[in-house]
C-alpha cells in the first residue's frame, strides 16, 4: 500500500502533490497559482509546467526541476511515478503513483472532452482516485465550446460599435479562447492584457497558433471598436477596463452556466467554456478508472460524494482550502 | 416562445436601464399580437395558472433526477426554473409553439393531458427556452425587470406619459390588443371605468433627516400617524364596494362586513386596522384576521376591523388626483363630518417644527403607530413613489446583539451567497436559542466576508442549512418585539435586519434572553 494523507503528502517518499507551502519535494500537476507555488526545493513536473513556472515565478523559483514527459515514469524509492495528460492547460498532468499492488491517481484539474490544442486526456485505471470536483453538480453540462464562440462572433458582427472585453484566466483559458477564435476563422488582431502576453508567446512557441496579438494599450481609442480584448477576470471590474468605451463584458468560464451568476458579475455575454470536467465527465471518469475509493480534493464535493456512494464507491471529501470557487482557474 | 426566451435571456444579462428599455421596445415592435400581449402579462406578473405551480415542475424533475442531487443543485443555483432547465436534457428536436398558442393549449388541456404536453415542451426546448418557459409558472421572473420598467418601455414605445399607462393599467386585460393599438396610433385610448379597477397607490420615501427636512418648511406639510395595519383602497359606487390591497389584489372577500356597510360613490385610500369604534389594536391582532381568507360571522364578531381614511382619489365621479392634498383633505373633512363607521378620518397632527414631530414619532403609542407620515400640502395623488412629496418617518428601530447560528443561501441576485442568517441568544439554561432570521442590512462587501465566515466555520449541515461556530456577534435592528409561542425563545421580532457586524465582540457579552425580554417587552 502507498500511504497518502489528506494533504496529499506521500510519507514513503517525503513528497507532496501541489502543496500550498514550500516543501522539500513536490510533484506539480500544472502551472496554475493554486497548484504551483514558488519556493520548493525539488520539483517534479512536465517540461511545459516547469517552463510555465519559470515564466511566472522566475528561473530560480525552485532549486531543481526534474521533468518527465507524458507517459514516462520515474522511480522514487519503491514507488513509480508516471505523468499522464489531464487536458486542463498546456503541460497539465495526472499523477499515477504505483507499486506492484497499488495504484493511486491524482487527477489535478482535468477535462476529458477533446481539446485539439492539448494532448488528449487518458483514463488511468487505479484503486484510489483523487479527483477534483469544481463542477461537481449535475447542472453542469457544458456545450461544445465552438457554439459559444459562434454566439460571441455573431454578437460582434451585430454590434460593431462595441468593444468586447473577454475575461479569461491568463494561463490556459486566454490562449484556448484565442485559439478557438482562430479556428472559427476570426482573423482580426486580438488585443491582450499585459499580464498574459508572455504566456501567449509561450503557447505560440509550442506550435499553438494564436495569430496576431497586440497589447491593449491606449494608443488609439478608436482602434477598439468591434475588437476583442482578452484580459484576466479581475481586470473586468478593475479601473483598467474603464479606459475602453462601449464595453460589452464577456466571461469565459464554466460558472457562466448559471445565469444568476453571470448577472451577479454583470456579464453580458457569458461564454460557457470550461477547462474543468463537467458532471458527466467527472462521473464517467470515476467509472472508467475502476477505482473503489475516491477522494475529492475541492469543489462541489457533496454531490459527487453522494453519487459515488450510490454507485458503490467509497468517497471522502478533502476540502482542500485555497481552492474554493472564488478562485476557479 | 423563441423570441420571448431570447428576450428574457438578454434582459437578465443587461444591467443598463436604457438597454433594458430598448430591448423591451424592440420586442414589442417586432412581435405580433397576441404574443406580445402574453409576454407583457408575463413580464408584469399578471399571468396566473391555477393548475400549474412550481411544485408541478419539481415533481416532474424528481422523476428524472435523484431527489438529493436536485436539492443540492437547487441550493446552489438558487432559482427553480434555472435549476430544472439545466437538469433536464433536450431529448428531441421540434418546433416550439408561439407564446400565445402555448398558453391556449395549456388552458385547454385536460388534467391528464397536461403532464404529457408540458413534458413534450421541456423535451424539445433548449435550456434557455426551458428556463423561460418554467419561469412563467414559478411566480416572479426575477430577471431584474420591474413592472414599472416594462410600463416605461410601453410609454416610450407609444410616446405617451408613463402616468397615463399607470392610470388605466388595472383596467386592461391581456392580450392587451387595445393598449398596443392605442400606443401605435391605430386606435383610441382604452376607456376604463374608474369603478372597475384598482388605482395604483401613492407611496412615501423614508425621511433622510439632513436631506429632506433640513430644507423643508413645516408649514408646507401635513403630519399624520403612520398606522400599523395594512394599506387598502376602497372603491365604492351604486353597485357595490371593493377592497384592494397595496399591490392591487382584491381582498373584499376577507372583509364582508366592511364591504356590506360602505355606501357612496368614491375611491378612498386608508389603513385597515383591528378594533372597533376608531380604537386600533395591534398589528398582531390584525394578523389573526388576515390569516383567514373567508372568515365566519362568529370569527368576524370576535375580530372586528375598521379603516382609517387619509386620502381620496375620486369623489362623486370627479377625479381628484390632480388636486392638491389640501383640497382632497377638505373633501374628506366634509364627508366625515357625519359618522361613517367602519370608516373614520385619520387625524392630522398639529406641529410647528420638526423637532416636535420627532418626539411624537417616538412616544406615539408603540403598538399601533409605526411613526409619522409627512405629506406636502400641495402634492397631487401620483401613482408610484414620486420624489419629495410624501415621507414616512418611522420610529427609531431597537437594537439587540445576537449570535449567528445558522446560514442558508439566498435566492435570485444573491444565489450562491450565504445571505440568510438565523441568530440567537442564551436562555436561563445557558442554551443558545434562535430569536430571528435576517436577510438584509449588510453591504456587498460585508456579505462577502459573512459568506466566507460561513464557509470556513461550518460545523454541521442540514440539507441547505449550515450550522456555524457560535462565535460571531451581530447587532440586529428591529421594529417591534412581541410574545410568540411559535418559537422556542417565546419572542418574535418584527422586520429584523443587520445593523452592524461585531467581528470583535465576544459572545459572552451578549445579553441573555431574560435581559432582552425585560427591556423590550415591559
Amino acid at each position: 500500500m502507498i500511504s497518502i494523507d489528506n494533504k496529499l503528502y506521500i510519507r514513503d517518499i517525503d513528497t507532496y502533490i501541489d502543496p500550498f507551502f514550500p516543501v522539500e519535494r513536490a510533484i506539480i500537476t500544472h502551472g496554475h497559482a493554486d497548484h504551483a507555488k514558488a519556493g520548493h526545493k525539488h520539483v517534479l513536473c512536465t517540461p511545459e509546467t516547469s517552463e510555465i513556472m519559470k515564466i511566472r515565478y522566475g528561473e530560480n523559483c525552485a532549486r531543481s526541476f526534474q521533468t518527465i514527459k507524458y507517459g514516462h515514469s520515474v522511480k522514487i524509492g519503491r514507488i513509480s511515478v508516471t505523468l499522464y495528460p489531464a487536458a486542463h492547460i498546456l503541460g497539465s498532468a495526472q499523477v499515477l503513483l504505483e507499486t506492484p499492488k497499488h495504484r493511486i491517481v491524482i487527477t489535478g484539474d482535468y477535462k476529458t472532452i477533446l481539446d485539439r490544442h492539448l494532448d488528449p486526456f487518458e483514463v488511468v485505471p487505479c484503486d484510489l482516485l483523487i479527483t477534483e470536483a469544481t463542477f461537481g453538480l449535475p447542472i453542469f453540462k457544458f456545450n461544445e465550446p465552438e457554439m459559444e464562440i459562434e454566439r460571441l462572433l455573431d454578437n460582434i458582427s451585430k454590434h460593431r460599435e462595441n468593444t468586447f472585453l473577454i475575461g479569461a484566466y491568463s494561463l490556459g483559458k486566454a490562449q484556448r479562447i484565442i485559439w478557438l477564435l482562430r479556428e472559427a476563422g476570426f482573423s482580426d488582431d486580438i488585443f491582450v492584457h499585459g499580464s498574459m502576453d508572455k504566456l501567449c508567446d509561450f503557447y505560440q512557441s509550442k506550435g499553438i497558433r494564436l495569430g496576431t496579438l497586440r497589447k491593449a494599450t491606449l494608443d488609439n481609442k478608436k482602434d477598439f471598436k468591434g475588437k476583442i480584448i482578452v484580459a484576466p477576470p479581475s481586470a473586468l471590474k478593475d479601473r483598467w477596463s474603464r479606459r475602453f468605451e462601449n464595453i460589452t463584458r464577456c466571461y469565459a468560464s464554466g460558472w457562466m452556466q448559471v445565469k444568476q451568476r453571470a448577472k451577479q458579475s454583470q456579464i453580458e455575454i457569458p461564454l460557457v467554456i470550461s477547462d474543468h470536467s463537467d458532471w458527466n465527465e467527472l462521473t464517467n471518469t470515476i467509472k472508467q478508472t475502476g477505482a473503489q475509493k475516491v477522494w475529492i480534493t475541492h469543489g462541489r464535493e457533496d454531490a459527487l460524494k453522494y453519487w459515488c456512494e450510490k454507485n458503490g464507491v467509497q468517497a471522502e471529501p478533502l476540502s482542500l482550502q485555497h481552492r474554493d470557487e472564488a478562485n476557479e482557474l | 416562445m423563441k423570441a420571448f426566451s431570447n428576450l428574457l435571456s438578454d434582459l437578465i444579462l443587461t444591467s443598463s436601464r436604457n438597454r433594458k428599455l430598448s430591448l423591451l421596445e424592440q420586442y414589442f415592435s417586432s412581435t405580433p399580437d397576441p404574443d406580445r400581449g402574453y409576454a407583457l402579462a408575463a413580464l408584469t406578473g399578471s399571468l396566473n395558472f391555477k393548475n400549474i405551480k412550481a411544485s408541478f415542475f419539481k415533481n416532474l424533475i424528481k422523476e428524472k433526477q435523484d431527489e438529493h442531487l436536485f436539492d443540492l443543485s437547487y441550493d446552489y443555483v438558487g432559482d427553480l426554473a434555472e435549476t430544472i432547465s439545466l437538469l433536464w436534457d433536450q431529448e428531441k428536436s421540434g418546433n416550439m409553439p408561439r407564446l400565445s398558442s402555448l398558453f391556449e393549449n395549456l388552458k385547454k388541456a385536460k388534467t391528464d393531458e397536461l403532464n404529457n404536453y408540458i413534458i413534450n415542451i421541456l423535451n424539445i426546448s433548449t435550456a434557455d427556452q426551458r428556463w423561460a418557459f418554467i419561469k412563467l409558472f414559478t411566480g416572479g421572473l426575477r430577471i431584474g425587470v420591474s413592472s414599472r420598467l416594462v410600463k416605461q418601455a410601453l410609454a416610450n414605445y407609444g410616446n405617451v406619459d408613463l402616468d397615463e399607462i399607470e392610470k388605466i393599467w388595472h383596467g386592461l386585460h391581456f392580450p392587451y390588443i387595445n393598449l398596443f393599438s392605442w400606443l401605435e396610433n391605430k386606435g383610441s385610448k382604452p376607456k376604463i371605468s374608474i369603478y372597475d379597477i384598482f388605482h395604483p397607490m401613492m407611496l412615501a420615501h423614508p425621511v433622510v433627516m439632513e436631506k429632506d427636512l433640513a430644507v423643508a418648511n413645516p408649514k408646507d406639510f401635513v403630519a399624520e400617524y403612520k398606522w400599523d395595519g395594512i394599506r387598502v383602497q376602497i372603491v365604492s359606487h351604486s353597485e357595490g364596494c371593493r377592497l384592494y390591497s397595496r399591490t392591487g389584489d382584491e381582498v373584499s372577500k376577507s372583509f364582508p362586513e366592511i364591504i356590506k356597510t360602505i355606501q357612496g360613490d368614491f375611491v378612498l385610500d386608508g389603513e385597515l386596522l383591528a378594533g372597533i369604534n376608531n380604537d386600533p389594536k395591534t398589528f398582531n391582532d390584525l394578523q389573526q384576521r388576515l390569516n383567514k381568507k373567508a372568515p365566519s360571522e362568529k370569527f368576524i364578531k370576535k375580530n372586528p376591523c375598521f379603516i382609517k381614511i387619509y386620502d381620496v382619489l375620486f369623489f362623486n365621479g370627479d377625479d381628484l388626483r390632480d388636486k392638491t392634498l389640501l383640497e382632497r383633505k377638505k373633501v374628506l373633512n366634509s364627508y366625515f363630518s357625519t359618522n361613517r363607521s367602519p370608516m373614520f378620518l385619520s387625524e392630522t397632527i398639529d406641529f410647528k417644527d420638526w423637532r416636535f414631530l420627532d418626539k411624537i414619532r417616538d412616544i406615539s403609542n408603540k403598538q399601533i403607530h409605526e411613526g409619522v407620515m409627512i405629506k406636502s400640502v400641495s402634492s397631487p395623488y401620483i401613482a408610484g413613489r414620486p420624489r419629495g412629496k410624501w415621507f414616512k418617518w418611522k420610529r427609531n428601530p431597537k437594537n439587540v446583539d445576537a449570535i449567528i447560528m445558522y446560514a442558508q443561501r439566498g435566492h435570485g441576485k444573491r444565489s450562491s451567497f450565504y445571505s440568510d442568517y438565523t441568530f440567537g441568544v442564551f436562555n436561563k439554561e445557558k442554551e443558545l436559542v434562535p430569536i430571528g432570521k435576517a436577510y438584509s442590512g449588510f453591504t456587498d462587501e460585508e456579505l462577502n466576508r459573512l459568506d466566507k465566515f460561513v464557509r470556513t466555520k461550518t460545523i454541521n449541515r442540514f440539507g441547505p442549512v449550515r450550522e456555524v461556530e457560535k462565535t460571531l456577534v451581530v447587532e440586529i435592528a428591529f421594529d417591534e418585539m412581541s410574545l410568540s409561542n411559535r418559537h422556542k425563545s417565546g419572542i418574535a421580532l418584527r422586520f429584523p435586519r443587520f445593523k452592524r457586524i461585531r467581528w470583535d465582540k465576544p459572545t459572552n457579552e451578549v445579553e441573555t434572553l431574560e435581559q432582552i425580554r425585560k427591556s423590550f417587552l415591559d
